[in-house]
Formats: structure tokens, sequence, C-alpha cells
């Protein structure tokens, strides 16, 4: 008892990120439902297309160096690999782009339902089944565009 | 955020069309040197990338600042991620109108 | 016979036994946690809570845990129970159908001694808030002059889910946000803001949008709806904090009705007392 409370001094005098969860918590998405797994793959994602997108403009920097550099540089992504990459990057732009769309209503306190009055047994009402099939359908379109994407880069070849 | 949220939206219209640039032809021949030549050669459509080139780089690099501010309190740390992402976003947006302005101006 | 013997007689009787594993510290010297294992009889209607006071009243006595009501009204008794956040008074053992329970003290709490955790961080985020009812008509210094408030049903309903808030930090340890970031208030702190930001009585909206408008405050929420998810009482932070930022945003109209103040002089008060 004694030892407690002397823990307990010693704690509020020290802005603590003691036993803080840090990035293993963003970084695992089970547990929670489908909104913890929406923000997990709009991060990862985002960070994902970040990488795309600083690459993309580099890349295509090689368009000054006239037509054999560009040809040289589009070799990059006739490989298997490439295309892989490239199928990824659609899917996750779309996933990126119609949950973020979903994201800026609910942002905004659009699509959650009202304040009321909860009765056991309590589903929150922000997470309703609203929000639940955006997240389905942001995914489901993400899988089409994917599919899309094999079509059109291994469909030829 | 609310940053984020305009361009985001902002960007998702540009991008849009900056893709389906690409699908009015068959994919493998819209990438020719002539044919991406030709099109930065028009000045509407270097200006659409030059916005595309903008508001991704706020964006992305904005996000990234969100991502890394979270992860530390202090000055110091919100000092350097902010201008860090800033001068990085800075640094794409001023390479990619190097491209824009070279390929556009390449053959005039 | 004696009361408890024959408590511990039913306890005996029960058909089912289930294994607690349950996380143990020494003080708060690093490395020093492992996990101790204990067999508990179960019944149908066991709580986590109940399967835990079994267990250090006649296994090992030194188990460090905090608890008082035993029926999810004081929030004492937050723990992580089989990885997420719940009370343990709250939950049965029959609807978690596992027979190993691992219990654990809450995620970004600092931990005091086993299941023991450290709230007075939380409990600042809550008052910097200021969770409490701010007027500048009601004469409250004075008091001279005896005044109420009308509210109709439909201003409470506005709040009323907010204020069932038991502060048993669930949400606090289940948000992604607050894992990382010290200076972010939390879905409670932030769901309490929206409680007293959404009740007609209270006046200061400017002030409360400003104090959550910061660096780390209502921005550092990106809706992983966890907290709604482990919310004891149907609290609903997620939603607190997304009609808050709508506000923010000016996006929702903030024309809220406010209650109306109504002022009685304390001689007719007297009179009527008289």
């Amino acid at each position: 008892m004694e030892n407690a409370k002397k823990n307990m001094k010693f704690s509020t005098h020290s802005v603590s990120n003691e036993n803080r969860e840090g990035l293993k918590a963003w970084l695992n998405p089970f547990g929670y439902g489908w909104e913890r797994v929406s923000y997990w793959l709009q991060r990862l994602t985002g960070v994902f297309l970040l990488i795309y997108f600083v690459g993309h403009v580099i890349e295509t920097s090689s368009i000054i160096g006239g037509p054999d550099v560009w040809n040289s540089m589009l070799q990059l992504t006739q490989t298997p690999a490439g295309h892989l990459f490239l199928i990824l990057v659609i899917g996750t732009s779309t996933f990126h782009s119609a949950n973020g769309i979903r994201l800026i209503f609910t942002h905004l306190g659009k699509g959650l339902g009202e304040p009321g009055r909860p009765d056991y047994p309590y589903s929150p009402s922000s997470l309703n089944y609203r929000q639940k099939s955006g997240i389905w359908v942001a995914l489901i379109l993400a899988a089409f565009a994917m599919l899309f994407g094999v079509q059109v880069l291994f469909g030829k070849g | 955020m609310k940053i984020h949220y305009v361009t985001g939206v902002c960007a998702l219209f540009v991008v849009a069309i900056h893709i389906i640039m690409r699908l009015i032809m068959p994919f493998s021949a819209s990438l020719t040197y002539n044919n991406v030549i030709g099109n930065y050669h028009n000045i509407f459509y270097a200006l659409l990338l030059e916005i595309i080139l903008v508001l991704i780089a706020v964006h992305g690099f904005n996000g990234l600042r969100i991502i890394l501010l979270e992860l530390r309190q202090n000055r110091t740390w919100e000092k350097y991620v902010s201008y860090g992402t800033i001068i990085a976003s800075i640094a794409i947006i001023a390479f990619g109108t190097r491209t824009i302005i070279f390929a556009n101006g390449l053959e005039l | 016979m004696s009361f408890g013997t024959s408590v511990r007689g039913d306890f005996v009787m029960a058909a089912k036994t289930v294994t607690l594993r349950i996380y143990r510290t020494i003080g708060k010297m690093k490395g020093t946690s492992n996990y101790d294992e204990f067999e508990v009889p179960i019944q149908r209607w066991t709580t986590v809570l109940d399967g835990l006071l079994y267990a250090k009243s006649y296994l090992d006595s030194s188990i460090g845990i905090r608890y008082s009501c035993r029926m999810a009204s004081c929030g004492s008794c937050g723990m992580k129970i089989n990885g997420t956040p719940r009370l343990a008074c709250y939950t049965k053992f029959s609807e978690l159908n596992t027979s190993l329970i691992i219990c654990e003290p809450l995620g970004n709490f600092p931990i005091i001694r086993d299941l023991v955790t450290d709230f007075s961080q939380f409990f600042k985020h809550h008052k910097n808030l200021e969770p409490y009812i701010q007027n500048k008509s009601a004469d409250i210094d004075n008091k001279k002059d005896l005044s109420w408030f009308r509210q109709t049903p439909e201003d409470v309903d506005k709040y009323l889910q907010f204020s069932y808030c038991i502060k048993c930090g669930l949400c606090y340890s289940a948000c992604p946000s607050v894992a990382t970031d010290s200076k972010f208030p939390g879905p409670q702190a932030l769901a309490q803001e929206y409680r007293y930001f959404s009740d007609s009585r209270d006046d200061a909206s400017k002030k409360r949008l400003n104090l959550v408008d910061t660096n780390h405050g209502i921005w550092r929420c990106h809706f992983a709806g966890s907290c709604s998810k482990v919310c004891p009482k149907g609290v609903d932070p997620a939603l607190g904090i997304q009609l808050m930022r709508g506000h923010l945003m000016k996006f929702s109209k903030s024309s809220m009705k406010k209650a109306k103040l109504e002022f009685i002089h304390s001689d007719d008060y007297s009179g009527t007392d008289g």
C-alpha cells in the first residue's frame, strides 16, 4: 500500500509514456472491428502511395532524357513483379480514395446517426452499417480495380 | 486536417482525369515516348500535371506529417517533422515542375 | 458450518474450471513482470471479477486488483481480458468461450502493480477540457437570485448518452492515437467536451471549440472506432468527437437553442418557504 502510494506520486510528476502501446497499436488492426481495419489500411495505403508518388515523379523525369532513356525506364515495370506493383498501386489508390471520401463525411459528423438513449446490449450508432458497408464497398471497389489492372497488364502479355 | 480533406477531394478529380488519359487508348500504346511527350506539349495537360503534383505532394506529405507528429511529443520533434515534410514537398514539387517545363519546351 | 466454507463448497460443486493467467509485477521495476496461473471454478453467471476475487481469497492474497461496485457503474476494474479492454465485473467467463483467460493491466496507462493502473494523466486530460457547465448569466457567485434552466427532453437527449461515461479508461486504452500521443486528450475527454458543448445550459461553446482545436487535440482522432467498440456504457465517444468536429469545421449548424434561465428573487423564494 505504501509502495503504491509512493509510485502514484512519482507518476503524477512525470509526463509519462510508460506502458503506452506505441506503434504496435496502429500496426495491429485486429480485435476492434472493421473501423480499426479501415484506419490501418488508410494509413498503410497512404504511406505506400506516397512512396509510389515520389518514385513516379522521379521515374517520369526520364522523359527529358529522350526516347531511349524513357524506354529503358519503361522496362522497369515490364516484369511480372513490376506489373504486380502497378496492380497494387491501382488497388491501394482506389481503396484510399473511396474510404477517404467516407472518412471525410464521418469527420464532418455525417452518416453517424444521432445521440440517443443507449439501451443494453449497447450498439454504438457511430459503428453502424452505413459505415461498415462504406468500408466494404471501398474494399470491393479496390478488388475490382485490381482485377481490371490484371486484365490490362497481364491480358496482353 | 482541413487542408488534408480539401487537397484529398481535389486530387481525386484531377488524378481521375490523369488516369483516364492513360486509358482512352491501349495502355501500352499510351506510354510510348511520342504519345507522352505529345501530352506534355499540350499546355492544358501540363497544367493538369502541375496541379496534381502540388495537390498530391501537399496531401501526401501532410499525411506523413500527421503520422509522424503522433509518434513523439516534444517541440524539437514537431519542428523537425513539420519543416522536414514542408521541405520534402517543396523539393518534390520543384523536381516535378522541372520535368514538366523541360518536357513541355523540349522541341519547341 | 461457517458461511465461508459453504460458499467455497458451492464453488467446488461447480462443474467447470477455467485457468486465469494474471499479469504480475513487483512494484514498478522493469523486467519483473510475469504471469501467474490460477484454476478458478466457474458457473454460468461467474464474472471475471468474481474469478479474480476467488483467486485473491483462496489462492494468492497478494494479487493487486482495484474494484468497487461490481456492477459496471464505478469504472474501477477496467483491464485487458484476452487482449481487449473490458470491465472485469461486466465480463462473464461464459461469454469468453475459452478455458484460458488472460488478465493484463490496461494498455496506455502506467502500471502501479499487477492489474492496477495509474489514472492521473487520464484525469488530467479530462480536467484540462473543463468538464463542467459554464454559463455567464447564471448567478453562481452571489447566490442572491435563485435560478434554474428549463430543458426539454429533446435537449436532454442531445447529451444524455455522453453523460453516462464512468471514466473507466477502456476507450483511452483502446485508442490507437493515445497509444503514441501523450498530449492527445483521448476519446473520453473529447466525448465529455462534446457532452458539455451540446448541453443547452452551457454557453462556452466557442471556448470549448478552441480548447480542442490544437495540434494534439481533436484532429488526432482518425475514427478507428475502437473507443465506441469497447465502451461498456454505450457512450459512443467516437460519435461525440465526430459531431464536435462537424461543428468545428462549421459544417454542422451550431444554432443550438439555449436553455432559458429563469430567476426567482430570494424574497419570493423565502416567502413560499415560510
